[in-house]
């Protein structure tokens, strides 16, 4: 019995900069967001204002859903934020679903997560020196007191690290516990079946069907839909309190 | 051949260590999530953002737990001292 657990293949390198490598995140990430591009042109052909059609009225709702989240945590003042925050949460949520239909969930890899913080950290310092200056900024790492400074410095840096770690750590502690069950099942139905002289019989893979499909409700479906609100949440909290 | 084995060792008893930070966030979390149930209690008709609000911190509460097991995850599978040899 082998246990692997692997991080994203690589399946090409740019020979350019040093190497850029074509991972298998990248590739899935390509392939959900041509998905979600054509789910968008086909919800948003043909509407109507007179006699909405099915999948306007679907369209309208999701829309709705996501415009009042936005404007009950950031308010009025931020609602152009609607598009991002959208994006963002439907990035997560299908990258971490697409490991039901067999892919590698790419936020299961590091770099994807942290690209996401990353964004969002550079949106949280942009809206601070909008609000308070170049110079006020500079001034707010000193506060209350200058020797604080440190402190402060750390604290702002720690915010990025920190989303990109939790997303990160939930999807890939479920790909590592997944393949662990995985293999201890299969180590199972060995032992129960092995002494079965019958080559097709003992191959018979009785414990692994159906039994990891119910942590898969916890490890997959909760675990996805939670981190993708909660990186949304954090995004919107932590950008419209840059004040 | 021997010096690997100790690190190999010590990489593994040092990964399940790593993973004490569980505790940590296992309190908070079960904490938060009691005063969620008393909040319920008494204000039933809240419960939807009082749940909202529970998960969010929840969240925010495990990432301590979640620094341990990354940690544990670059001893087990992505070892950096096994190069220092």
């Amino acid at each position: 019995m082998n246990i692997e657990v692997n991080g994203p293949k690589i399946y090409y390198e740019i020979p350019i900069l040093g190497g850029i490598k074509i991972t298998e995140s990248i590739v899935n990430m390509w392939f959900v967001m041509a998905v979600t591009v054509a789910v968008c042109i086909w919800l948003t052909r043909n509407l109507s204002v007179k006699n909405p059609s099915k999948k306007q009225i679907v369209a309208e709702k999701l829309y709705l859903m996501l415009y009042n989240l936005v404007k009950d945590v950031m308010g009025e003042k931020y609602i152009k934020f609607v598009p991002y925050i959208g994006s963002l949460f439907t990035m997560s949520i299908l990258g971490s679903l697409s490991s039901l239909f067999g892919l590698r969930a790419y936020t299961a890899d590091f770099s994807v997560t942290l690209g996401w913080a990353l964004m969002t950290f550079i949106m949280i310092q942009a809206n601070k020196i909008k609000h308070k200056g170049v110079w006020g900024y500079i001034k707010s790492f000193a506060e209350p007191v200058a020797f604080l400074t440190p402190l402060n410095l750390v604290s702002e840096i720690a915010n990025p690290i920190s989303m990109a770690f939790r997303h990160f750590g939930n999807i890939a502690s479920g790909v590592v516990i997944t393949s662990l069950i995985y293999g201890a099942l299969a180590s199972l139905s060995k032992t129960v079946l092995g002494f079965i002289p019958n080559d097709f019989i003992s191959q018979i893979p009785i414990f692994q069907v159906g039994l990891p499909a119910i942590l898969s409700i916890y490890f997959d479906l909760f675990t996805s839909f939670l981190q993708a609100y909660i990186i949304s949440m954090l995004t919107m909290v932590y950008v419209s309190g840059a004040e | 051949m021997l010096e690997k084995a100790i690190i190999l060792a010590a990489s593994a008893v040092g990964a399940g260590l790593a993973m004490i930070a569980g505790i940590g966030p296992g309190i908070g979390q079960g904490y938060a999530a009691g005063k969620a149930a008393e909040a319920v209690g008494r204000q039933p008709e809240a419960k939807g953002d009082i749940t909202s609000t529970m998960l969010f911190g929840c969240a925010v509460a495990e990432s301590t737990g979640i620094y341990g097991l990354v940690v544990a995850l670059i001893l087990l599978f992505a070892n950096p001292l096994i190069k220092l040899l």
